[in-house]
């Protein structure tokens, strides 16, 4: 039978090799952006530092180890792991939520979390100061912003992904409007200016502190829903067929839709608002490895984190001034979904 | 006695207070094949999703194999019952091989991986239905027809011996719903158990052995096809008026009284 070779001829299914690239694209990435900055750092400054570092061998004077390590892995270096960090879940988030809401135009912020943590952080801005404070109220209103939209769907009886997606709608418009009361009530001269600023996004806040209170879920919340990904596929042939299918749908869902919001909460913590890259990554991953979620989750998370530490990289290095992040994926962004959908649209025309 | 294989008792279903299922008590044997006929929203979709236990009743019993449903887990039940819903395209161009492989969710645990065994009976199901050169096809370039048979070999990959299909050959056209009866009547020689609906009583004529006529949430009529599919009931079921005629071998055809005013030359010795 012909099937036998065939079969053994497809078992390492199309695509596998993308991993091994990607995994190198995102080493460079890092290594690369690693040297890129006002203060000048060549990879040879850096593998010297790295030697010393790691196997105390080298002859770099104290003044200039300081100076390197200071640059290298105080500042660089977390603000490099925050971009890969929120690239990756935003991708992850997005590829997942396209499959459970069987719509590919959704980004993580169908729910409401990006609009409630857009409103927490504002209004910690105004009301509570202490930069933690905002941190946290941020995280928590974008949480509680999911919660409502999924309480508006329970309230419902009827198909659950339309009420969850009207749910979302409906809270994006709660949060949105009150994010427009603290801007309104806001002191126009410090305060407004701080929240405008980083409802555009940036990655300036992103220190050491605050990539070690997101670095671990976010990690977590990446992978559970890269080992969760075989289920992505059978909830979007819809409930009916995946409950057939022996999948406990609602209890999947609620445990995918929790893993992605915590990720994409946190996003927001470190960053503020970062649009279009939820939308558009994993639409890159289906194009690279094919729809199958199994691959196409964690090709998103990988190519995610090498998108984000570039815009990064362009947004601090294109001008004398700093760009927001939000401002560049955007503008990176827009062409290229118009470029990717008609690559892409095909498959769910 | 052995128990039945699936057996409802006494079943209603409500959606709101609107009753969909009154009082349905009904005894599926293995090996049969079960054509569930009645008007668009006489319940036969509801009945199918209770006896796969998507549905609960409200009131009344389904046991499966002389057990409550409502014990038996859903990983277990997919492994004993798949379904076979109408086709439809999915918004992602998942492969074929794809589609067949999600049959082998309930067989994983939580967190799961497909084995190469997994693989290898997904490209058997493929096998059996003769359509392995579609595998590594997106499900949504192929046809209706070729769809419904990657649904199908997903169901065979699911490893279950019964299969409940929701009108599996709406939207199919002429040749790919006789091709699907072929697979139907051939999978049923092998043993497997199918209830499937219809909106042409001449399918279950072909395939089937018992018609379940299905009006306003009540069955009307149960019994082998060739006695139960007649001018009386399929007017009391359609209100429509249609002869059936014996053809020369031994397929029976059903044909309109009058289309157009035109008159069917029904031969009144074998009309039934």
């Amino acid at each position: 039978m012909t099937g036998i070779n065939e079969r053994d001829s497809i078992l390492p299914r199309t695509g596998g090799f993308f991993f091994p690239v990607l995994a190198i694209a995102l080493l460079v990435a890092v290594c690369g952006s690693l040297t890129l900055g006002k203060y000048p750092v060549s990879l040879r400054d850096m593998s010297a530092f790295f030697l010393q570092k790691i196997f105390d061998a080298g002859q770099m004077s104290p003044e200039a180890y300081q100076l390197l390590g200071n640059v290298i892995i105080d500042i660089r270096l977390p603000r490099i792991l925050a971009a890969a960090l929120i690239g990756a879940s935003l991708s992850v988030s997005g590829a997942a939520f396209q499959a459970m809401f069987v719509n590919p135009l959704v980004s993580p912020g169908l729910l409401g979390v990006l609009a409630g943590a857009s409103f927490g952080a504002a209004f910690g801005m105004v009301f509570l100061k202490s930069w933690i404070a905002v941190q946290t109220s941020s995280f928590a209103f974008g949480c509680a912003a999911v919660l409502i939209s999924v309480g508006i769907a329970k309230m419902y009886r009827g198909n659950t992904v339309l009420l969850l997606v009207l749910g979302g709608v409906i809270t994006g418009a709660l949060f949105t409007s009150l994010l427009s009361i603290i801007k309104y009530v806001a002191d126009p001269y410090n305060q407004l200016p701080a929240i405008t600023l980083w409802l555009m996004g940036g990655l300036s806040h992103a220190d050491a502190h605050t990539l070690g209170l997101v670095a671990a879920p976010q990690m977590g919340s990446i992978l559970l829903i890269a080992l969760l990904a075989g289920y992505l596929n059978v909830l979007s042939m819809g409930d009916e067929e995946a409950r057939a299918l022996g999948v406990p749908v609602e209890r999947v869902r609620a445990l995918l839709i929790f893993l992605a919001t915590l990720a994409s909460a946190l996003t927001v913590v470190t960053a503020g608002t970062i649009g279009w890259v939820g939308l558009i990554i994993p639409h890159i991953a289906r194009m690279l490895v094919g729809p199958d979620n199994k691959r196409a989750v964690p090709a998103a998370a990988l190519i995610g984190a090498v998108y984000l530490i570039i815009v990064d990289d362009v947004s601090r290095l294109l001008f004398s001034v700093e760009i927001p992040i939000g401002i560049t994926t955007s503008l990176v962004g827009i062409p290229f979904f118009a470029f990717v959908l008609r690559k892409s649209r095909r498959g769910w025309s | 006695m052995t128990a039945p294989l699936i057996d409802l008792q006494h079943v209603w279903f409500h959606y709101g207070k609107r009753p969909v299922l009154k009082d349905i008590s009904l005894q599926i044997t293995q090996g049969e094949i079960v054509t569930l006929l009645g008007p668009n929203g006489c319940g036969k979709s509801t009945l199918i999703k209770v006896m796969l236990g998507i549905l609960r009743p409200l009131k009344g019993t389904v046991r499966y194999k002389g057990s409550d449903l409502t014990g038996l887990g859903s990983k277990y039940m997919a492994r004993q019952i798949a379904y076979v819903p109408q086709t439809h395209r999915s918004a992602f161009p998942y492969t074929v091989i794809d589609v067949a492989l999600m049959g082998r969710i309930p067989h994983k645990t939580f967190f799961f991986k497909y084995s190469k065994e997994d693989l290898r009976i997904a490209y058997d199901a493929l096998g059996r239905l003769s359509i392995l050169h579609l595998a590594e096809r997106p499900y949504t370039q192929i046809s209706g027809g070729e769809r419904q048979l990657a649904i199908i070999a997903r169901a065979l990959a699911q490893g279950a011996r019964t299969m409940i299909m929701d009108e599996p050959a709406s939207g199919l056209d002429y040749g790919n719903q006789l091709r699907l009866l072929e697979q139907i009547a051939r999978l049923a020689r092998d043993g497997y158990t199918f209830i499937k609906s219809t909106h042409s009583p001449e399918h279950a004529l072909w395939v089937a052995d018992r018609a379940v006529m299905i009006k306003e949430g009540q069955i009307v009529a149960d019994g082998p096809c060739g006695e139960v599919i007649n001018t009386e009931n399929l007017h009391n079921l359609y209100d429509a008026r249609v002869n059936i005629v014996k053809l020369a071998g031994s397929l029976l055809a059903c044909v309109p009284e009058t289309i157009g005013g035109l008159r069917g030359q029904a031969d009144k010795t074998s009309r039934r």
